[in-house]
């Protein structure tokens, strides 16, 4: 299992384009992912989930991803954050 | 009436009122396990055909924008969501509902939670749930319906319109729609603008006196809707629709096309702004970059200095929403005309020449130390870069560079996360900076001439005075060499040197500037595809020979003139 903290780069928060974007992302692979913000954790198939816990920009969100490629997926996942976020 | 405008523009034409009808609960109660797994079955078979439908106006709306695809990305998503199954299947089984009742109940919980939220845009998400639900309905219940087709020039009027709707409409013929309903962040809206179709939303229940073939105004700048309007009214919209359309293309031709001169090199065209908000501005103007933040605003209409944390915000704020292009973050600039109601300047004789900017900073440590750790924490979230106004030595740089040092070791005492390493740079608006240009780029990452108050220093002209105005002239010869030394000397010492000052946005001046070799250009967002268009239409031996001839003169009034009929 691996767990990574990453904070929120888009000013808008987790809106339905980069939610969009994640779920079709973590789809590509064989792990199950999921999202953990304060106390809640919700799987990252659902975009009605990720919607309704209101990521807002500069938030800090927690990824944990567990499965046979979940080196590969965490990567993916921390390039999605890092990088690609703020362009979405 | 008056909405809110959302999407530019002026729309005139006929009026087509659409009517919602809404789905009801039938109230049944399933009797066994066969009609269970037959809503089931009748649930997912809607779900597959309500997929199969945005599909299909993917592949025949061929000219569906990244706007219109990713909406349609998000509504495939939302109707195969697994909770959603989830919780219909729910009720199917444990309350025995009938899929179109369970549907209305998940539907009704999720907009409930969307409504209820306290950020805009996710309750704007509420119409995109709902929008998932009329269509899975819909699916359920066999009806289909048709694409609309309406007469040209038709304007919709409509309690509200769901993203979808927006998308299968008969876009060609519809040239403004206003809702009763709506928020600016709908996806409804979002298509309007990518689409270009002027939108009001928010008009209230008074739209709802709009009837078919009525003729429409809207104004989707002032948000302004006129029904049947007199004659004099309908001569006025036909005229600004015209005006803005003229510069809505030139605008958007220019756009998305690179600074570049005639003969290839690359110039950046930054903007001057003073809070967050304005980012929309600066890059629907085609702006790369913020050449100047503001921060004075963070100080005016309060009662006292902003805390550390207040100021992070306004920084992280901006940020936040540069994605990621630099953005300059100009150190307090109060004094001079600027004064704040809870910090006690003293009245000067010369405010200008007096207690301003980085001497207060420099004598009330307390305060610049807490503005440089705001900025240092921020600038995790973005390029943030740190200037100083008002230098007059190298002295004041190395004092203010050593605050700046003391307010990273405060933040790593403090265990406080801040991204180090960042660019320092200095505004050259003081005669003796331009002079000593040599000198201060030895210290700096970077220079940016403010032309205004460097004007005003050099040639002793208070530039309030409205007595000696004609004395205030940014194209005097002495003004002209200070600039061009600082210039040549960044350059020379391998630093960037930009401007930000009015000059920079004064298409008199811009062949000029380019021939002195600056290649930074910061100004008020809408003034840069007019400076773009200057750029774009010379070549940099022209204006190296514009520049040669101008240090040649004497006088401001050749020069200006000489520029006037260079500048075409």
């Amino acid at each position: 299992m691996i767990t990574n903290d990453y904070i929120i780069l888009a000013a808008q928060g987790m809106h339905a384009r980069p939610a969009t974007v994640l779920i079709k992302l973590v789809k590509n692979f064989k792990s199950a992912a999921s999202l953990k913000k304060g106390d809640k954790t919700v799987k990252l198939n659902s975009m009605l989930n990720i919607l309704s816990l209101n990521i807002k920009g500069g938030e800090t969100i927690s990824i944990i991803v567990e499965g046979e490629d979940e080196t590969e997926a965490a990567q993916a996942i921390g390039l999605f954050f890092t990088e690609q976020l703020k362009d979405l | 009436m008056k909405g809110i405008g959302v999407s530019p523009g002026i729309a005139i034409g006929r009026a087509f009122v659409i009517k919602k009808t809404e789905a009801k609960a039938s109230g049944v109660l399933l009797t066994n396990e066969e009609e269970i797994s037959w809503e089931i079955a009748r649930f997912e078979n809607a779900v597959g055909l309500a997929v199969a439908e945005i599909e299909a106006i993917k592949s025949e709306h061929l000219s569906l924008q990244d706007e219109d695809l990713a909406i349609l990305g998000t509504q495939i998503e939302l109707l195969t969501d697994p909770q959603l199954k989830d919780d219909v299947i729910e009720k199917i089984t444990s309350n025995r509902k009938n899929s179109g009742d369970a549907l209305i109940e998940v539907i009704g919980a999720f907009v409930h939670l969307f409504e209820s939220m306290e950020d805009e845009y996710m309750r704007a998400r509420a119409a995109d749930i709902k929008d998932i639900g009329n269509r899975l309905f819909k699916h359920l219940n066999a009806s289909n319906s048709s694409v609309q087709t309406f007469p040209p020039d038709t304007i919709i009027i409509a309690e509200d319109i769901s993203p979808s709707e927006t998308i299968t409409m008969d876009i060609a013929h519809m040239v403004g729609f206003a809702t009763q309903a709506g928020s600016k962040t709908s996806h409804t809206v979002i298509i309007a603008k990518a689409k270009g179709i002027p939108a009001v939303v928010g008009c209230g229940s008074q739209l709802g006196t709009i009837k078919n073939d009525d003729l429409v105004i809207l104004d989707g700048i002032t948000g302004l809707v006129h029904s049947n309007p007199v004659q004099e009214i309908i001569a006025e919209y036909t005229a600004k629709k015209e005006a803005y359309q003229q510069s809505a293309e030139k605008l958007k031709a220019l756009k998305d096309q690179p600074a570049i001169t005639a003969d290839g090199k690359k110039i950046t065209l930054s903007a001057n702004i003073g809070a967050a908000d304005e980012f929309a501005d600066v890059f629907e103007y085609g702006g790369e970059g913020v050449g100047l933040l503001r921060t004075e605003l963070l100080f005016m209409n309060r009662d006292s200095f902003p805390t550390e944390d207040e100021q992070f915000e306004f920084y992280k704020n901006v940020a936040l929403q540069s994605k990621g292009v630099p953005v300059i973050v100009r150190t307090i600039d109060i004094g001079g005309d600027k004064k704040l109601s809870y910090f006690n300047l003293p009245l000067e004789l010369n405010p200008f020449l007096g207690y301003r900017a980085i001497r207060i900073c420099l004598d009330k440590k307390e305060l610049f130390i807490t503005q440089l750790k705001a900025i240092l924490r921020a600038s995790i979230f973005g390029d943030l870069r740190i200037m100083f106004p008002m230098i007059s030595n190298v002295q004041e740089v190395r004092s203010a560079k050593r605050v700046l040092a003391a307010a990273a070791d405060e933040l790593v005492k403090e265990d406080v996360a801040f991204k180090s390493g960042i660019k320092v740079g200095i505004m050259i608006e003081i005669p003796s900076a331009a002079v000593t240009a040599d000198i201060l780029a030895k210290e700096v990452d970077f220079f940016s001439i403010g032309t205004n108050d460097l004007c005003q220093y050099t040639l002793a002209v208070d530039r309030m005075n409205e007595k000696i105005s004609h004395l205030y002239d940014p194209f005097n010869p002495g003004v002209l060499r200070l600039i061009n030394n600082v210039i040549e000397q960044g350059h020379k010492h391998n630093i960037h040197v930009g401007m930000c000052g009015e000059m920079a946005s004064d298409p008199l001046a811009t062949m000029l500037l380019l021939g002195m070799g600056l290649n930074d250009f910061s100004m008020s967002a809408s003034a840069i595809p007019m400076i773009k268009d200057i750029i774009i239409n010379h070549n940099m031996i022209e204006t190296k020979e514009i520049y040669k001839n101008i240090m040649q003169m004497d006088s401001s009034e050749e020069i200006v003139a000489y520029l006037r009929e260079h500048t075409k």
